[in-house]
């Protein structure tokens, strides 16, 4: 086990969620969520399947739309304006379990799409960003290759490249190991974690519960689609309070 | 386990040996391919004794053909009872299955113009590794294409070219406040100026002016590419449009879309040449009347367009959702995602489905002969088959119009699997 970050948090608030609901049709997803999240946490979600894990990042960049309650990132509600929204998602990076990079555009042009055009960053300087993200996530001599020449390690770490690029100040991660081989799960992991000790304000979503000890300074369980219980990492593994949250833990840490 | 008999250690390497005879080369390819069941071989030499018969059968009606004769009956007496083709019809005829029987002899170069600069102006459009300078020509293009084609003042096409002009930039300018307020404000802008150049046009139209031909003199086969290449170009953005609309999440113009795919597509080509052709003219104000050629090329491009519609929904719906997600967590915005990363992408999975539907269009140019346009089967159809002179010459004209067909078709066909092979990035 790798020794714990100490980071400083900040008293400024990244992300608030207040009461917040969600319906797919009539299933109730989401359940008067209430998160705040102050700028430089890093937060670990977990929960069972189908507990509304993901779905609930997912709204924090209205991927997903919610219903009733309030989300305000950085300072911006969001509302369902489109100029809102488009703001916001060029202020929050997002990285999905099955990557999504773009395969018929090189990896170069994958982290210089949004830089250049949604940002007007010209293209010669955000080339030279793209290099150094690409370079901190230790692949930028793929750079010219295709998405699909990639193995699913540095594909997933060309996409943490292609959000870094935007310059997010929040990063939200959406099961980002769980569809990678276990031999290439540490080398993003790695990366991920050089990214808490640069002060970024993460979400993550994930499994990796060792990742959760090291990095996280807060650990949520989600059933049900509610919050069931929030807690420093070593308190939550160490003396978990809630029944549901004991016989998660207990399936997961069992093997 | 260990024992003498199983250690062993290789003293020396074997080198590379080429495999025996039968397993390289010709043979092999002979034995697998034509001889490699009692089966496969009867079968083979069952269709070599095929190709010999038709052979047989067919060389001497194309190797005594007749190239050189006044009419059919002249063929007959050259050919003296022997069967052979009477090829002379294509070469007396030429110019009338080439441009139809009006458009003036003197002025064939400007068709034959117009089409070497068809294959300049597509260049740069079908082979990305050309300059991009080139595309400069292909916008001018049409223009010219139309002044060569059909005459009169140069001054009617550099005022359309000019509107056009005049509405993108009106466009650019205002792109960035609202897409609908640009659209609009460059849609006024250009009739405006159209208005003003019509006047200006009228008042000196002697300026580089080619002989006037009307569109009903336009014919042969110049007609089916005129009517193929411009419905077909005109398809491609309408129908990806409609696509679009088709997925899009305001009811209103997705119905529209839908219903306008749904209909068009449930009509027959013909019933809406025929629409085109005498119930169209209806539904204009009394005193107006649209040239016979652009009703026919509205309808050819609406009908293209509904099926380049469903196959390019086709080729949206085959991305995975994640692709959508991952172009709006970006922070591109609708237009920027659909330009850079779905469109790209749906279209090349298109391909395929745009070529044959397209390949379709220009086959079915052909149609337009029904509505009476003498085009390359309504001349053969009309005034070629209905001369005394070459009355019966049924198999060389149409084999004549047939052989056309299938070199243009077969072109677009390798043209299009080829552009497939360069755009495999993703190769897995």
């Amino acid at each position: 086990m790798a020794e714990k970050l100490k980071l400083e948090v900040s008293d400024e608030i990244a992300i608030k969620v207040e009461s917040m609901n969600k319906w797919f049709g009539s299933f109730h997803v989401l359940r008067d969520i209430d998160l705040t999240v102050n700028r430089g946490e890093r937060i670990v979600v977990c929960g069972p399947s189908g507990s509304g894990k993901s779905t609930l990042i997912r709204c924090i960049n209205a991927l997903e739309e919610h219903q009733t309650g309030q989300i305000i990132v950085d300072g911006t509600e969001l509302t369902s304006d489109i100029k809102n929204i488009d703001r916001i998602r060029s202020e929050v990076g997002m990285v999905f379990q099955h990557f999504n990079l773009f395969p018929h555009l090189s990896i170069l042009e994958n982290c210089t799409l949004a830089p250049i055009w949604v940002r007007k960053i010209p293209k010669k300087e955000a080339e030279e960003t793209a290099m150094h993200f690409l370079e901190k996530v230790k692949i930028p001599e793929q750079a010219d290759k295709y998405p699909g020449q990639l193995s699913g390690g540095q594909q997933q770490r060309v996409a943490i490249a292609r959000s870094l690029c935007m310059r997010p100040r929040i990063m939200l991660f959406d099961e980002p190991t769980s569809a990678l081989d276990p031999e290439m799960i540490k080398e993003v992991l790695d990366t991920m974690i050089e990214l808490a000790e640069d002060g970024m304000t993460m979400i993550c979503v994930t499994h990796e519960m060792g990742f959760a000890r090291q990095v996280a300074n807060r650990v949520i369980f989600m059933d049900d689609g509610q919050i069931v219980e929030q807690n420093e990492p070593e308190q939550f593994f160490r003396n978990p309070q809630s029944d549901r949250t004991k016989l998660f833990l207990s399936q997961i840490l069992g093997h | 386990m260990s024992g003498d008999n199983n250690s062993f250690v290789r003293k020396e390497m074997i080198s590379e040996r080429i495999p025996p005879t039968t397993e390289r080369g010709l043979v092999k390819w002979v034995r697998e391919n034509l001889f490699s069941s009692a089966f496969n071989a009867i079968m083979t030499f069952v269709s070599l004794w095929f190709i010999y018969s038709l052979v047989v059968a067919a060389a001497p009606w194309f190797l005594n053909g007749i190239w050189d004769a006044e009419t059919v009956r002249e063929c007959y007496d050259l050919l003296d009872g022997k069967s052979g083709a009477c090829f002379a019809v294509l070469n007396e005829r030429f110019p009338q299955l080439i441009y139809g029987f009006k458009y003036p002899s003197s002025e064939y170069w400007r068709p034959n113009l117009a089409s070497v600069l068809l294959l300049v102006a597509l260049a740069p459009i079908l082979f990305r590794k050309l300059p991009r300078r080139l595309l400069a020509f292909s916008a001018v293009y049409p223009f010219l294409a139309f002044w060569l084609i059909w005459g009169g003042s140069i001054l009617t096409s550099v005022s359309a070219f000019l509107g056009c002009v005049i509405a993108i930039v009106c466009y650019s300018r205002f792109s960035s406040r609202s897409f609908a307020i640009a659209v609009l404000i460059s849609l006024i802008a250009a009739n405006v100026w159209w208005i003003i150049g019509g006047y200006i046009v009228d008042l000196n139209d002697s300026i580089l002016a080619l002989k006037d031909v009307p569109s009903r003199d336009l014919g042969g086969f110049m007609l089916n590419l005129l009517l193929g290449t411009i419905a077909v170009c005109l398809s491609i953005p309408l129908g990806i449009a409609l696509a679009l609309g088709r997925q899009s999440d305001m009811p209103i113009i997705k119905w529209i879309c839908v219903f306008f795919i749904e209909f068009i597509r449930g009509v027959p080509l013909i019933t809406l040449l025929f629409v085109a052709n005498v119930i169209l003219a209806f539904f204009f104000p009394p005193g107006t009347s649209l040239d016979l050629i652009l009703r026919v090329l509205i309808m050819m491009t609406f009908f293209n367009a509904a099926y380049i519609a469903e196959v390019v929904r086709g080729g949206l719906a085959a991305l995975s959702k994640g692709q959508y997600e991952a172009a709006d967590s970006i922070g591109l915005d609708y237009t920027q995602s659909m330009r850079f990363i779905i469109l790209p992408q749906a279209l090349k999975i298109s391909i395929p489905g745009i070529v044959n539907v397209s390949v379709g269009m220009l086959k079915d140019t052909t149609l337009v002969s029904i509505i009476s346009m003498f085009d390359l089967v309504g001349m053969i159809r009309g005034p070629i088959l209905s001369s005394t002179d070459w009355n019966g010459v049924y198999w060389e004209l149409f084999g004549a119009a047939a052989a056309i067909f299938f070199v243009i078709c077969f072109s677009v066909s390798k043209y299009s699997q080829w552009l497939e092979r360069q755009l495999e990035t993703d190769r897995r």
